[in-house]
C-alpha cells in the first residue's frame, strides 16, 4: 500500500531532508509512467509528483511545457494516468502526489478525480491556480472525504498573514517557491535567506518544502538548510527528455543527491 | 433592477469569472483588484483619460447612418466607427485606460500580448506617449499575417516576441504573456486586452471600453430622439468590443444584444472559434468561462481567418449573457466574413477589419423591421487585413 499520509512521511525531517522529484506523467513515452515511478522510489526519493499533462501549462517554463506537450502527444489522458497508478499501488511506498491545473480536475469533475486520486494510492494534490477562496468553497470538504491531503504555495512576495491562511488549509507540506518565477528559472535567486527564515519563525503547522530552481545537489542542500525538504521538477523531467536510455541516469541523479 | 454589468466582489459574473491565478501572479492581481476602482473613479484619472480620448484618439467617433446598407437590408443601420479611432481601432481605448493605470501603480515595464496585432499596436502607442518598455507577446502564425502592425510596433518601439508553443496565435500569446508577468511581477504591468483573465481584468477592459456604448446613447438621442436602438451587434473573440458596445445597454431589457462568433470553416468542420457553440464550462488563462476544450480538459485550437477572433474561450460577462439568454450568439464563417466585408467596402465606401466583417455578417442571418434600429460596431478598419482580402477578391 502507498503511504497515504504525507504529513507522517514530511514530519521526520531529522537527519536526513527529504527529496520530493516531480516529473510530468507520459513522457518520454506514454507507458514509462510506471518505470519512472518506481526508479523514484528505488533511488531513495521520499516523495514523488507526477505531472498531469495540461495543453496550457502557464507556470511552467519551457522544459516541463514541452514535456506536456509531448505527453499530450503520445495520448495521455487523466484516465489513462489513473491506470497506471492503479496498477502500481501495492508496488510503491513512498507518498505520491498528483500536481496540474485545475480545467482537466474540473472537466473531469472534482469528486470523481478525488474518488480515482483514493482508488489509485495517490495521497495528495497540488494544484497552483486553485485559489483559496474556492477551495474552501468548494473542494476543501471532498479532499477530506477522500482522505486527501491538499498542498498550497507561498513565495517570497506571500505576506505573513497569507502564508499563515495558505499554511491553515494545506497538509502534507506547504510548497514555498524559491522565487517567483515558472518552474525551472535559472536566473532567478534560489536560495533566499531571508525567506527561509521567515517561514522558519512563523510556527506553521505544515512542514515546508522549497522548490523551483533546484537542479543539483548543491542547491538541495543549500535550501534545506532551512527547510524540511526539497523539490527537484525541471532538472530531472530534462534528464527523462534529453536521455533514450533515461533509466539510469534518473536513478544516479536522485542517488546524487540523497548520498 | 437585475444588472450584468458589474461582478460580484469575487469577480464573478453569474457562475463565470473569479482569478484562478498561481500565487506567484496573487500579489499583483491583488494590487489591482484593490486599487483598480478607486483609481479610475478618480477625479484626476477621469479628467487625464477623458482629455486623452478626446485629443489624442479622436473620440467621440461618428455613428455613421449607412443609407446603402440600411436600404439593402430594409432597416435603420448605424456603424459605430471606432476604426476611426488612433491606431485603428477600439483597443486604444483600453490600452491607453491601462497604461495610465500602471503609471499610477508605479510600474515601469509593460507586457501586452496580441492576435490581429491591433491591441499591441494601441499598446505600443499608448506606451510611446507615457514613455514606458513595452513588450508584445505575438504568435508566430499571427506575426506572419499581420506583418504591418507588427512593423508599427516596431517603430513605436515595442519588442515583439514570437509565442512559438500550441498553435502559435492569441491563446499562446497570452500564455508568454503570462509567464513573462510570473517571472517579472514586481516590475510590470500586464495590459490584457480583452475582457478575459482573472478578476478584474474582464470588469477592468468594459469599464475602459465602456465609452462605445455610453456614446452611442447620447448619439441616437441627438439622431432620432431616443437613446436605445433596437438590436445592438458585435463581433466576440474574448469580446472587448462587445463588452464597450453592450456595456450601457445591457440592463436595458427592450434593447437586444447580439454577438458575433468566428465560425471559421463552420461548425462541424473542426476548425472554428465559436466558442458558445462548441465550448463547455472551463478555466482559462485564469477566469472560469466557457471554453473549446476536449472532454479531458484539454483546449482547442481554435481557427478563424480573423487573428482577433481566433481565441477558443470568451470573458466571463459574455459567458453569463449568453447563459442568462440576454444575448443571441450567431456563428459567422470565414466566407460569410469575408462577403461581408466586401458588401461594406463596395456600397458604403468602408473597409472593415475581418473581425468587424463577423459582425456585419448578421444582418444576412437575421430579419430587421424597417422601422428598426441596428446600431453594429465597426471595431476596426481593414488596412491590416489587406493581403487576406486581396487573396480573396
Amino acid at each position: 500500500m502507498i503511504n497515504n499520509n504525507t504529513q507522517h512521511a514530511a514530519s521526520n525531517v531529522q537527519p536526513q531532508k527529504k527529496l520530493n522529484i516531480y516529473f510530468t506523467a507520459g513522457v518520454p513515452k506514454l507507458e514509462d509512467t510506471t518505470e519512472i515511478m518506481k526508479v523514484i522510489q528505488n533511488s531513495g526519493a521520499d516523495f514523488m509528483e507526477i505531472g498531469m499533462p495540461y495543453s496550457d501549462p502557464v507556470a511552467d517554463g519551457d522544459v516541463i511545457q514541452k514535456a506536456h506537450e509531448k505527453a499530450l502527444k503520445n495520448g495521455m489522458t487523466m484516465t489513462h494516468l489513473f491506470a497506471q497508478l492503479k496498477s502500481l499501488k501495492d508496488e510503491i511506498k513512498i507518498p505520491v502526489i498528483l500536481m496540474g491545473y485545475i480545467n482537466p480536475v474540473l472537466s473531469f469533475s472534482f469528486e470523481n478525480f478525488c474518488r480515482e486520486c483514493a482508488a489509485s494510492g495517490v495521497s495528495g494534490l497540488i494544484i497552483p491556480d486553485l485559489p483559496p477562496i474556492e477551495f474552501e468553497k468548494n473542494y476543501s470538504a471532498l479532499l477530506k472525504k477522500y482522505n486527501l491531503n491538499f498542498t498550497f504555495l507561498v513565495t517570497p512576495e506571500t505576506s505573513d498573514e497569507r502564508i499563515k491562511y495558505l499554511d491553515s488549509l494545506s497538509s502534507g507540506f506547504l510548497y514555498a517557491v524559491s522565487s517567483s518565477s515558472t518552474t525551472g528559472n535559472e536566473n532567478k535567486e534560489v536560495k533566499n535567506e531571508e525567506y527561509l527564515d521567515n517561514l522558519a519563525q512563523l510556527d506553521l503547522k505544515n512542514p515546508v518544502f522549497i522548490g523551483f530552481g533546484i537542479k543539483n545537489k548543491a542547491d538541495f542542500n543549500s535550501v534545506t538548510e532551512k527547510a524540511a525538504g526539497g523539490i527537484i521538477g525541471t532538472a530531472f523531467v530534462k534528464i527523462l527528455m534529453e536521455n533514450e536510455n533515461w533509466q539510469e541516469k534518473a536513478g544516479d541523479f536522485i542517488r546524487s543527491i540523497k548520498n | 433592477m437585475k444588472t450584468y454589468k458589474n461582478p460580484d466582489e469575487n469577480g464573478y459574473y453569474g457562475e463565470f469569472g473569479g482569478a484562478f491565478v498561481p500565487e506567484m501572479l496573487y500579489p499583483n492581481v491583488e494590487e489591482l483588484r484593490k486599487q483598480y476602482l478607486d483609481i479610475i473613479n478618480s477625479a484626476e484619472f477621469e479628467n487625464e483619460f477623458r482629455d486623452l480620448l478626446k485629443n489624442y484618439v479622436g473620440r467621440a467617433t461618428p455613428l455613421y447612418f449607412a443609407k446603402n446598407l440600411s436600404k439593402k437590408y430594409g432597416s435603420q443601420i448605424y456603424l459605430k466607427r471606432e476604426d476611426l479611432n488612433h491606431t485603428g481601432a477600439h483597443k486604444i481605448n483600453n490600452a491607453l485606460g491601462q497604461v495610465l493605470l500602471a503609471k499610477k501603480l508605479g510600474k515601469k515595464r509593460i507586457i501586452a500580448e496580441t492576435g490581429a496585432g491591433q491591441h499591441g499596436v494601441a499598446t505600443a502607442t499608448a506606451c510611446a506617449l507615457m514613455n514606458l518598455e513595452c513588450i508584445v507577446y505575438m504568435g508566430e502564425v499571427d506575426i506572419a499575417r499581420q506583418a504591418p502592425n507588427v512593423g508599427r510596433m516596431k517603430m513605436l518601439g515595442a519588442t515583439v516576441i514570437p509565442a512559438t508553443s500550441g498553435s502559435k496565435t492569441l491563446k499562446d500569446a497570452v500564455n508568454e504573456a503570462l509567464r513573462d508577468w510570473i517571472n517579472n511581477a514586481t516590475t510590470t504591468h500586464y495590459i490584457i486586452g480583452s475582457v478575459v483573465g482573472p478578476h478584474p481584468f474582464p470588469d477592468l477592459v468594459a469599464r475602459f471600453q465602456s465609452v462605445i456604448s455610453e456614446e452611442i446613447k447620447w448619439q441616437l438621442q441627438e439622431k432620432i430622439g431616443r437613446e436605445n436602438p433596437d438590436y445592438v451587434i458585435a463581433c466576440v473573440g474574448g469580446g472587448s468590443n462587445a463588452a464597450g458596445t453592450f456595456y450601457h445597454f445591457v440592463d436595458e431589457e427592450n434593447v437586444k444584444l447580439i454577438a458575433a462568433e468566428a465560425g471559421g470553416f463552420g461548425l462541424d468542420s473542426g476548425k472554428s472559434a465559436a466558442t458558445t457553440f462548441l465550448g463547455t464550462l472551463g478555466v482559462l488563462h485564469g477566469s472560469k468561462s466557457i471554453v473549446m476544450q476536449t472532454e479531458d480538459g484539454q483546449v482547442i485550437e481554435p481557427h478563424s481567418i480573423s487573428a482577433g477572433l481566433d481565441y477558443p474561450g470568451i470573458g466571463p460577462f459574455h459567458a453569463n449573457l449568453f447563459t442568462q439568454k440576454r444575448t443571441e450568439f450567431y456563428s459567422i464563417t470565414d466566407e460569410e466574413a469575408l462577403k461581408s466585408a466586401f458588401e461594406l467596402t463596395k456600397i458604403e465606401g468602408i473597409i472593415p477589419a475581418l473581425e468587424s466583417a463577423h459582425a456585419l455578417a448578421v444582418l444576412e442571418k437575421k430579419n430587421f423591421a424597417k422601422d428598426e434600429v441596428v446600431v453594429i460596431c465597426l471595431s476596426g478598419r481593414g488596412d491590416k487585413d489587406m493581403e487576406t482580402y486581396l487573396k480573396n477578391l
